[in-house]
């Protein structure tokens, strides 16, 4: 037997197994999680179409009727519509999330998180019905 | 005679072998018997060379965490029943290295825990004679569920991250530096900081809340980590803002 302080013998053949690169297929749980990981490249891609409309809107009522009718091509329609849906994942998922994140106190107690997650959503209702009328009037 | 249930156990005997294999074994599965109790009984019937961690058999020493049909679960309250009529696949804790057939090595997991000083640091000790330091009970509730934990690491078997980037200090640990870091009679907070705000530290994690999901005590480590984001952004802000303000 050797001298060594190793413990054993054999040590060090332990087996140590490699992340597969698609573990995110293994469970929906992690699956969900790309998702959301995911729909901040479409959050981004909102960011850019918005900019882009900024721009055609400055530059007069030529650039913004072109604008619009690229907008209305099949393709950049399906590309919002999916856009849409993730944001709106991304959206319910972060204010689903909140609560573990904050913690408020109230009068020395600490205030629920379904009330945390419910007053995000009020918050959300209320820009929304805010910009709907921005358009709208 | 009770009804009996299929064990699938992975083995892995470095002498003997270089790959995990699996072995089955029947059990008797009464209704009160959990995983565990099937792993006693195939080392004490079937094959006394089975290794495996465990002491308390009651969710408090946290040494039995396995990976039970693809679940990390604490084999102590992960009842065989519930798995009839079974096969039920016995595997060792994932992401961490394999020492022989159930047990893994966890000495990462210890040298990260010891590294985020999960204890309470004063300044400046006062002297016995001046008594115990108090505390309300509205102040120990602000840390009590992180300090539940019972160092099983099934949080560090499910989170992805940790799988992939073996730097990252993980959910316990940082869950741990929060139970410390919340306690009012606990002046350590700037001290775990530097360790906590690091790059393999809370911003190593992306929120993918599994290691809340699979933790038997409740401690949801990933609020914990959150909460602490929350905290170090808005005191970077702080310290941005009104530099002459920081401590």
């Amino acid at each position: 037997m050797s001298q060594s302080p190793s413990y054993t013998e054999y040590h060090p053949r332990w087996i140590r197994t490699r992340v597969s690169t698609y573990w995110w297929l293994k469970r929906w749980s992690y699956f969900a999680f790309i998702l959301r990981e995911v729909s901040s490249i479409f959050v981004a891609w909102f960011v850019v179409y918005l900019l882009l409309l900024v721009r055609a809107v400055s530059q007069g009522d030529s650039a913004y009727q072109q604008f619009l009718s690229w907008s209305g091509q099949p393709v950049v329609l399906v590309l919002n519509i999916v856009t849409l849906s993730f944001v709106i994942v991304h959206a319910i998922t972060w204010f689903n999330l909140a609560p573990q994140a904050m913690v408020v106190h109230m009068r020395g107690k600490r205030v629920p998180g379904s009330l945390i997650a419910a007053s995000n959503y009020f918050a959300w209702a209320v820009v929304s019905a805010l910009v709907v009328w921005l358009v709208l009037e | 005679m009770a009804e009996r249930i299929t064990l699938q156990v992975a083995r892995y005997r470095p002498e003997e072998q270089s790959e995990v294999t699996f072995e089955e074994y029947e059990v008797p599965c009464p209704k009160e018997w959990v995983v565990l109790d099937g792993l006693n009984y195939v080392k004490d019937q079937l094959s006394g060379s089975l290794s495996y961690r465990w002491s308390c058999r009651m969710g408090i020493c946290g040494s039995c965490g396995m990976t039970v049909n693809g679940e990390p679960k604490l084999t102590c309250a992960t009842f065989l029943a519930d798995y009839s009529p079974g096969p039920v696949r016995v595997e060792p804790l994932r992401n961490f290295p394999v020492i022989r057939d159930l047990v893994v090595d966890i000495g990462d997991f210890m040298r990260k825990l010891t590294s985020v000083k999960p204890w309470i640091i004063r300044k400046e000790e006062k002297p016995l004679s001046e008594g115990e330091y108090l505390q309300t009970p509205q102040e120990m509730d602000e840390y009590q569920q992180f300090s539940m934990c019972i160092n099983c690491m099934l949080c560090y078997a499910a989170c992805p991250i940790y799988g992939l980037d073996p730097h990252f200090i993980g959910p316990a640990a940082i869950a741990l530096a929060q139970r410390y870091n919340l306690d009012s009679r606990d002046e350590g907070a700037r001290e775990r900081r530097e360790i906590l705000s690091d790059h393999e530290g809370i911003w190593g994690c992306t929120f993918v809340g599994e290691c809340t999901k699979v933790c038997p005590k409740h401690v949801d480590p990933a609020g914990a980590i959150q909460r602490y984001k929350l905290d170090t952004a808005l005191e970077s802000l702080k310290t941005f803002f009104m530099p002459w303000g920081a401590r």
